[in-house]
Parts: C-alpha cells; sequence; structure tokens
C-alpha cells in the first residue's frame, strides 16, 4: 500500500511543473476542439460555417485568451526546462528563471488581453454587440 | 554558562499506522511537549514522546547526526531528516511528521526502504574496470575527482526520491538518489561501466522521468545540486559519452563565473 496523505509543500519547482501539465493538456484539448471543427470541412460550406460560428461567440474569445496565454506560459516555461537541461550552472537558478517567465508570461498576456479583450466589440454588455463583430 | 534558556510548549502531530495490527488507514495522534528548548531537534521531539507518551511509536535512527540517513521523513510538508531539523525552524505553529511518501509504511513513520534500494542496485553503483588489477591503488587528480565530489556525499536518505512527484505517479522510476549515485560512477576516471549504465537509465523508467521539479534539490540534506547531475546524465546518453562535463574544481558550490 502506498502512502499519500498530507500535501507535499509546493514550491517553484513544482507549481512551475503544475502549470507546465496544465496549460500543455489545454493546449492538446484546444487541437481537438480545432481538428473536429476542421472536419467539417468536408462536409460543404454551409456546415463549417456553422461549426466555426462558435468563435463569434464571446466566451470563446475568453477561451482563444485562455489558449493564448497557455501556449506562452508553455513555451517560456519550455525553454527554461531546456537551458535546466543543457546548461548545468542554470539550476542554481531556476527560481529565478521562473520568476523571469512569469513575468514575461503576463506581460505578454496583458498585451494580448489587449487586443483580444479590451478592444473586443462583442461583449454581451455592449449595447451595439452582435455576436460575429471582430476588431 | 547562561542556564537561562527559552523553553516552549511544542504539539506534535505523527501520522500513526500499524497495517500489522490491521489498520488500513494513518491516523493523526497530537503529543504536546512542554520545555522544548528550540535548538532540540525533531529527533529530540520523537524520542521524547517515544519515551515520555507512546513507546509503540516507531521510527528510524541510528546517528542523529545527519550523516547514517536512516531518518528522513516529511516534517511540515517537506522531507528533511529529524537529526537535522531544529524546533525554531519550523515556526511556532505545530510540528507535523509524516513517513516519506510514495513507499509503503511498515509502521508509523517506518517505510519499506526495498524499492529504493532496488532502484539504486540497478543502476550499478559500483566501480565497473575491464582490465586486470595492477595491484596499487587507482589514482584521481583533484580535477578529476571533482567531477564526482558533489554526488559522493549522498547519504542516502531517500528524502529526494519520496519527494518526487514523477516518483509519487510512478515507483517504477529509479528516482534522484539512483540517479546521483549513477552519475557517482558515471563520471569517475576509473570506471568503465558506462554503457551498461546509461542502458538503465535511457529505460523507460529511467532518467527521462524527471521534470525538473526541483523537490529533491528542496529536500536533500546534503545540498546535493542533484538536478543538475539529472541533466547531466540526460546528456551523456544523448551524447553517448561522459567527456562533456566542464572540470569545476568546486563541484556544488557556488561558481563565481
Ligand atoms: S541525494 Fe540527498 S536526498 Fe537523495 S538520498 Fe542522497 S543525501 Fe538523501
Ligand atoms: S539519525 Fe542518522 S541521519 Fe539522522
Amino acid at each position: 500500500m502506498r502512502a499519500l496523505r498530507g500535501m507535499y509543500q509546493l514550491k517553484e519547482g513544482q507549481i512551475a511543473y503544475i502549470l507546465h501539465r496544465v496549460t500543455g493538456v489545454a493546449v492538446i484539448l484546444f487541437l481537438f476542439v480545432h481538428l473536429v471543427e476542421n472536419f467539417f470541412l468536408l462536409m460543404g460550406p454551409a456546415a463549417y460555417n456553422a461549426a466555426i460560428g462558435i468563435y463569434d461567440h464571446w466566451w470563446f474569445r475568453l477561451g482563444e485568451f485562455a489558449l493564448i496565454a497557455a501556449v506562452v506560459y508553455h513555451s517560456l516555461n519550455g525553454l527554461r526546462i531546456i537551458t535546466i537541461d543543457f546548461w548545468q550552472r542554470s539550476t542554481k537558478y531556476h527560481k529565478q528563471m521562473w520568476y523571469a517567465v512569469m513575468a514575461l508570461s503576463v506581460v505578454t498576456c496583458a498585451f494580448v488581453a489587449y487586443r483580444m479583450l479590451w478592444l473586443y466589440p462583442g461583449w454581451p454588455w455592449m449595447a451595439h454587440a452582435s455576436a460575429g463583430v471582430a476588431p | 554558562m547562561n542556564t537561562e534558556t527559552i523553553h516552549q510548549t511544542v504539539t506534535l502531530r505523527v501520522a500513526r499506522h500499524n497495517p500489522e495490527a490491521g489498520e488500513t488507514k494513518p491516523h493523526w495522534e497530537t503529543y504536546t511537549l512542554t520545555e522544548v528548548n528550540p535548538m532540540d531537534r525533531v529527533l529530540d521531539l520523537l524520542l521524547r514522546v517515544k519515551g515520555e507518551q507512546s513507546g509503540s511509536l516507531a521510527f528510524r535512527k541510528s546517528c542523529a547526526h545527519g550523516i547514517c540517513g536512516s531518518d528522513a521523513m516529511q516534517i511540515n510538508g517537506r522531507n528533511r531528516l529529524a537529526c537535522k531539523t531544529l524546533v525554531r525552524e519550523l515556526g511556532n505553529g505545530p510540528i507535523t511528521v509524516e513517513p516519506l511518501k510514495g513507499l509503503a509504511v511498515k509502521k508509523d513513520l517506518i517505510v519499506d526502504m526495498d524499492p529504493f534500494f532496488e532502484s539504486y542496485k540497478s543502476v550499478m553503483p559500483y566501480q565497473v574496470t575491464t582490465h586486470e588489477p595492477s595491484g596499487r591503488e587507482r589514482l584521481q587528480s583533484p580535477e578529476q575527482h571533482a567531477k564526482i565530489d558533489d554526488q559522493s556525499k549522498c547519504i542516502m536518505c531517500a528524502a529526494c526520491t519520496t519527494s518526487c512527484p514523477s516518483f509519487w505517479a510512478n515507483d517504477q522510476f529509479v528516482g534522484p538518489a539512483a540517479v546521483v549515485q549513477a552519475s557517482r560512477f558515471l563520471f569517475d576516471s576509473r570506471d568503465e561501466g558506462n554503457k551498461e549504465r546509461l542502458e538503465v537509465l535511457n529505460d523507460y523508467t529511467g532518467v527521462w522521468r524527471c521534470r525538473t521539479v526541483f523537490n529533491c534539490v528542496e529536500a536533500c540534506p546534503q545540498g546535493i545540486d542533484i538536478t543538475k547531475h539529472i541533466g547531466n546524465v540526460k546528456k551523456a546518453i544523448l551524447y553517448g559519452t561522459t567527456d562533456f562535463v566542464p572540470d569545476e574544481s568546486h563541484a556544488g558550490h557556488d561558481h563565481p563565473h
């Protein structure tokens, strides 16, 4: 019998790993959605247009933003892991490198959020909003 | 000498579990200890509980000075040696003590170390040579030794391996301790067993299961830069040689470059 009781402390390295896993799975899941939606191409223009219609919804906009955030973190942390694997002196700075990854991710996502969310006219609370408007 | 020491009362929570008595789950027991000196070690507290309150409490210990590696346990959510952990390091709250995760509990804080030592054996932790012994010592230069100095500090306490999420998820993973031991021989100028050793480490359960989580480095009571050694073993597999490791005259210490 294996023993797993109280929580093990969460330090930078393990948080980085959990986020890496979660974002990795999220990106894969999106890939499936994307593939399914592309399959509608085989069924003619009308079916495809109906399928990609979900892209016009504001909640899909949010999902797309989450996807980009996931890709950004996963890529940057991936570079951190490659650095750790290949450059042996970098293991001493793995925490600092993770803070740098987080900072860069936040900055990148803030920019993306501005373009994708702030300037987005399709929010339900916007009077003139109708689904399907993209900036 | 100043005899006036500040004493405090400490609450110690211990995960007790006796599978032999038919208990299927561990349970928490809380012990209150008075007159604890902040410089006491967690091992002192456990010994006091055993002596004063519950003689059936089971844990391993031997040297009591951080060198035999027998009393690694999870203290306040992190693997440490009970004999190297001072009460004052742990703040003012209750102190929580649990057995190492990922290994079966034999009783209370004693876990079954067999799988751990099986992994250790699997990486051939001994010198392999092909030529006849010369009858003389096998010498190494300080530079050659520097490549294995950090790894040879390992006391086989298992704190690293049982702090590793990859090991919790799959107990077939050889684990950081075995990789450290492998690297101690892989980068030893006198050893010639690299081919076989790297095969074991390149296996499905080998070094690639490392996800650079660094829990092992946080946990190691010897301050071994485990992830660095794991990275070097990964590179040795990738490059097919161990010649790439730069001479680090102060292996394991900060290197101001
Ligand atoms: S590497 Fe450190 S934590 Fe792991 S077994 Fe050796 S001494 Fe213990
Ligand atoms: S009792 Fe020997 S290391 Fe703690």
